[in-house]
């Protein structure tokens, strides 16, 4: 190693979320002895969050080929149809315009509902000591050179590695110190989440109401029984009809939910309050820098509308493991520029396509045009009526490719 | 015919672009393209033979290699890391010397020499792997050469040869293709009369005590801008030669 006495690893991530957890364990599995730094500000452990995230079934697999599957399949709750409705003002009936039911493949539900604390504690639990974790830590600044990428601890403490990986969320501070900029853009909406008890079992049916509000999402949970009576809803409103509902007590909030969704799942309660947030896109301008891997948030932050955000994320792990460990594996420097440039090839298409297509849901479907929704009744209807297309949009939304990392095909990173 | 395997002319001509081998997007790109297509070969022939841990952080510690005009270490320093104690050579002393400054700068321990195939097999020194890649096209005196990389493999040892076909398929991707279309490579930096087919290499191995194991081609995909395996050996090929 060179001469100097920093703490040196082949990859630093910076962050502990699900994203930053899965590629550690990613790398671990597939070498012995790899040197991994995992950083973060707060000290590693199940965060409180009520939240739930959706996992598809090309994602899931990821899970599956890291070990941390076994760990959250039993509250994993299966997306086995989702019915998406297009809903003007005032409807009262809601015409159906797309639903998807079945599995992708035998005993493959389309997508799982998957509680971020089990999430996260599976995580944590598969990586086990296989990573040095450095937190609470605060990194001061971030360089690179020829031959490491530094990172300069809050403490006066440095770290050196191959690969530094930003995997700091959404206001990533790395991505900042690497001088990447952002596109962004504001929907001008803002994102309500909640979860709620329901009178009717969802028997695993996702529904996602298009509204000129913008879209509502339920998507189903287990109760703590294993019962469908809980979902999680993710909805989009504008700013004011948003702050008006968060400051609601909860039994009318619950009303206004009943509302909105319609009467499938009966009467709702609240489990907690509304928590409310800015809808924006992020797409950083690069994903990767010189010894700077950006991943899961840190790379993009899409509309929330299909549920793709770790999903992206965790193809991010996939891409990236597998190319480190193909340099490692050759004794190549998996910190240069055409390792990094193989990673950004792979994901940085699939990313755009992805903010496209949820930026161009969300656009299509907030809106109460008589001519939009001719082109939409028409759009979905067609789609739904040929199986291929529609098999096709399936396998793309659940995130099985053929062509993708192996990890994604269900093989050893 | 010469007695020293050294052609002047070709060690001029790389000594002139020593200085760009590091650059991964410079001249040496196409070698740096070509890079991991033949450490794929080599640590996939080298973990079966000899029976290591494919995942292992150095599955290679400990076993002595030789890499036979060396260049500026680009199969050196992976293999180096890799655990594998290298030996590279290079009768160009600017080639070595970039060598040794790229090889401190990574921290890597790899023994530089400025000498030829002969000169090390003079001194009855053996290796457990020979890499003989990309170089017998450019060397005067095949047999000699060969002799003297062949008699470097120990018992139980391998060497592994790349280099590219005599056919007229090889000067048309070659040197048409590689150095006059894509301007890959400079200009003249091979002769289609010093190509060599399969057949001859096997011949020169198996004269010299070793059996031929494997032969296979190596394809460039334009799409994927990667080289791989191939059942083609008509233009760029490899080949495992095996002692005992």
């Amino acid at each position: 190693m060179p001469a100097n006495t920093d703490a040196d690893y082949d990859v630093a991530i910076v962050g502990g979320g699900p994203v930053g957890l899965a590629l550690a364990i990613a790398l671990a599995d597939g070498m012995d002895g790899i040197r991994i730094a995992l950083l973060d500000r707060r000290p590693l452990s199940v965060p409180r969050d009520q939240r739930a995230s959706t996992i598809a079934a090309g994602v899931r697999k990821v899970l599956d080929g890291l070990g941390v599957w076994p760990g959250v399949a039993g509250v994993a709750s299966p997306v086995r149809a989702m019915r998406i409705t297009d809903s003007g003002t005032g409807d009262i009936a809601r015409p159906l315009f797309l639903s998807f039911s079945g599995d992708v493949a035998p005993g493959e539900p389309f997508a799982h509902l998957v509680p971020n604390t089990a999430l996260a504690e599976a995580l944590l639990a598969r990586l086990g000591d296989r990573a040095e974790i450095i937190a609470p830590v605060t990194i001061a600044g971030f360089a690179a050179d020829r031959q490491r990428g530094r990172l300069t601890l809050a403490d006066g403490r440095t770290i050196s590695a191959a690969l530094v990986v930003a995997a700091d969320g959404a206001m990533s501070g790395l991505r900042g110190m690497a001088g990447i900029g952002v596109v962004t853009h504001d929907y001008r909406q803002t994102g309500l989440v909640a979860t709620i008890g329901h009178e009717h079992d969802h028997e695993g049916i996702a529904y996602e109401h298009f509204r000129p509000a913008g879209p509502f999402a339920s998507l189903p949970l287990l109760d703590s029984d294993g019962r469908g009576l809980r979902s999680s809803l993710v909805w989009t409103e504008s700013a004011p009809e948003a702050a008006r509902l968060a400051a609601l007590p909860l039994a009318e909030a619950a009303s206004a939910i009943e509302a909105a969704m319609g009467s499938a799942l009966g009467a709702v309660t609240l489990e907690g309050a509304l928590q409310s947030y800015p809808l924006r896109l992020i797409l950083a301008r690069s994903f990767i820098a010189e010894r700077l891997a950006l991943v899961g948030d840190a790379a993009h932050v899409v509309h929330p509308i299909a549920g793709q955000g770790l999903n992206l994320g965790l193809k991010d792990v996939a891409a990236l493991a597998e190319t480190v460990l193909d340099a490692l594996r050759l004794g190549l420097d998996p910190g240069q520029a055409d390792t990094l440039e193989r990673y950004q090839r792979w994901r940085r298409l699939d990313t755009a396509l992805m903010a496209m297509v949820t930026d161009g849901m969300n656009r299509l479907f907030s809106n109460d045009v008589a001519p939009l929704r001719a082109i939409r009744d028409l759009g979905l209807g067609v789609v739904d009526r040929l199986p291929p297309v529609k098999g096709a949009l399936m396998a793309r939304a659940a995130g099985l490719d053929a062509q993708g990392p192996r990890l994604l095909r269900g093989l050893p990173a | 015919m010469s007695d020293t395997t050294i052609n002047p002319d070709e060690i001029a001509k790389f000594t002139r672009m020593a200085e760009e081998w590091w650059d991964p997007s410079g001249k040496f790109k196409p070698l740096h393209k070509f890079n991991p297509v033949r450490l794929t070969y080599i640590r996939e022939k080298a973990l079966a033979r000899f029976g290591r841990d494919g995942h292992a952080r150095r599955p290679l510690e400990g076993l002595r290699v030789l890499d036979i005009g060396c260049g500026g270490g680009l199969l050196c320093e992976p293999l180096a890391r890799l655990g594998a104690s290298v030996t590279g050579i290079d009768p160009a002393e600017r080639n070595i010397a970039v060598a040794r400054l790229h090889a401190e700068q990574s921290g890597l321990d790899i023994d530089y020499r400025a000498e030829t195939a002969e000169a090390i097999a003079a001194s009855g020194a053996t290796f457990d792997i020979v890499l003989n890649m990309e170089v017998i096209e450019h060397v005067d005196n095949v047999p000699l050469f060969m002799k003297s990389a062949s008699d470097m493999v120990t018992p139980g040892g391998m060497m592994l040869v790349a280099t590219i076909n005599r056919t007229a398929r090889a000067y048309a991707l070659a040197i048409v293709g590689a150095e006059y279309v894509l301007r890959w490579l400079p200009r003249g930096t091979h002769d289609w009369k010093k190509f060599i087919t399969p057949d001859e290499v096997s011949a020169l191995v198996t004269r010299n005590g070793l059996r031929v194991a494997e032969k296979i081609g190596v394809v460039f995909h334009p799409l994927e801008d990667a080289w791989k395996k191939s059942a083609d050996t008509g233009v760029n090929y490899m080949l495992l030669a095996e002692r005992g």
